[in-house]
């Protein structure tokens, strides 16, 4: 996996997806970690940015994963995949 | 409730009226996750108890061997008229629950924030003389009443109303099936009345949305918007009411955790979310409509299951600690709004209601604790609140 040419400027090492067959609309990632989550007129979410997670909110999208009743967030490190 | 007959065992005996359970339902789940995962009860002709988080989740995500089209326990197998869609199985639930969703987003309840903050505010200030109350009947209770009302453009006066349906529903009709068909009855004359007020001149309102609303290029049946009104009535009032309830009782009687989130209100949201998982005020049911098992008991066809949600979030195998309250608890993935196709589509607007009426109580009142020798009443039945607070109030 390689990272987007436009993507943010300091690499991220996470990514964030929202499984949308999953999630139920309980809107505690987009309460904890509004800067990666975000929800549509339906209440479901989604991530924002392409789930890509900018440095220094890495702990806010463990904590989201953490927090999602439905295990409807999955956190991938592309770095790793790629090593 | 008198005249029940004492509980032999827990395991094979449960009752929900039993004033033991009432009173304090935790120690009875705790020991029966510890002796016997799934509890069986031939009382209300038969409902299983399961009481592991892992259970309850997979009976929640099984809407083929348990129907939601029965969802409170009751004597007698009284058919009720369906409220969609919470009384309602795949694949008409999808489009019956999607049309409400938009009217329960962060978004569409933010906007209601500033109207809760009012009343909250209009509520204490009718104490602001006061050394006593009762935090049940004084707050907790006039929150949900007077939001719903606003919702669904009705009187806020209309509250008084509501709580006696919501009592004689959950509360009354659990050993008496007649009084859920009378409660039916009166709703549906005055919801019916107030969706024809509304299709003569639409307004802002719940009611108002419901006859715009299309589901596949199709109104909804007045039968079907009537029984979505009974819904969000039934659901909005006294679950918000007892959860907002219970945080004022934990508070009154945790001086630590009243005195940390007095000083420290940004904690109030993390708070929140302890106390759900802790004392989640919801236990819905389903109806088996297949034989199949859980958590490797067999179950019957025909009988009920109880999802004692309060029961998920103390099973210390999903909860470290789970049996203490860590008002600052970071990772909390409770099921006090439920879990899979039937979550609580209000747990936003519960939510910010619990946070707003915190916020503002212990704005006004940070000190506060339990009227020295007063009892505490607890509601019996599907929702678990206080229903009598008496409170000592300090001030700041």
């Amino acid at each position: 996996m390689s990272l987007p040419i436009d993507g943010p400027a300091a690499s991220p090492s996470l990514r964030v997806r929202v499984n949308r067959e999953r999630c139920q609309g309980h809107a505690r990632c987009v309460v904890l970690a509004p800067e990666l989550f975000a929800v549509d007129g339906f209440g479901e979410a989604h991530e924002i940015a392409d789930g890509w997670v900018s440095s220094g909110f890495e702990d806010k999208a463990w904590l989201a994963k953490a927090n999602c009743p439905e295990l409807a967030i999955d956190i991938e490190r592309p770095e790793e995949e790629n090593a | 409730m008198t005249g029940r007959a004492p509980v032999a065992d827990w395991a094979t005996d449960f009752d929900h009226l039993d004033p033991a359970w009432i009173e304090n339902p935790y120690p009875i789940w705790d020991e029966l996750r510890r002796t016997c995962p799934v509890a069986h009860t031939e009382r209300f002709s038969g409902v299983y108890l399961p009481v592991r988080y892992e259970d309850i989740r997979t009976v929640a995500y099984d809407p083929v061997h348990f129907s939601s089209r029965r969802i409170v326990i009751r004597e007698g197998q009284t058919t009720l008229p369906p409220s969609p869609p919470v009384t309602s199985d795949p694949p008409a639930h999808r489009g019956e629950r999607r049309m409400l969703l938009p009217a329960f987003t962060p978004d569409a309840v933010s906007k209601l924030e500033p109207r809760t903050r009012a009343l909250c505010r209009e509520l204490l200030d009718r104490l602001s003389d006061k050394s006593n109350c009762d935090g049940a009947i004084d707050y907790a209770q006039e929150i949900p009443t007077r939001l719903t009302a606003h919702m669904l453009g009705l009187s806020e006066g209309a509250g008084e109303q509501f709580r006696k349906w919501v009592h004689e529903y959950f509360e009354l009709s659990v050993t008496d099936p007649t009084i859920a068909k009378r409660v039916t009855a009166e709703l549906f004359a005055f919801f019916g009345a107030e969706i024809e007020k509304r299709r003569a001149s639409p307004r802002d309102d719940l009611i108002s949305y419901l006859l715009k609303v299309r589901i596949d290029g199709q109104p909804i049946d007045d039968n079907d918007i009537n029984g979505t009104l009974r819904l969000l009535l039934f659901a909005g009032i006294d679950t918000t009411w007892s959860a907002i309830g219970t945080c004022l009782w934990h508070l009154a009687t945790h001086g630590d955790d009243r005195k940390r989130l007095a000083d420290d209100p940004q904690l109030i949201p993390t708070a929140v979310e302890e106390f759900l998982r802790a004392y989640a005020p919801v236990t819905v049911a389903r109806e088996i409509v297949k034989d199949t098992e859980i958590g490797g008991r067999p179950c019957k066809q025909g009988q009920m299951v109880m999802l004692a949600f309060g029961a998920a979030n103390r099973d210390p195998a999903m909860f470290p600690d789970a049996a203490r309250i860590v008002v600052d608890r970071a990772v909390n993935r409770h099921a006090a709004f439920g879990l899979g196709i039937h979550r609580c589509i209000g747990s936003t607007l519960a939510r910010m209601e619990i946070r707003v009426a915190l916020e503002e109580w212990l704005g006004r009142f940070p000190d506060f604790v339990l009227t020295a020798g007063a009892v505490v009443k607890w509601s019996a039945g599907t929702v678990r609140g206080p229903r009598q607070l008496p409170i000592t109030l300090g001030r700041r």
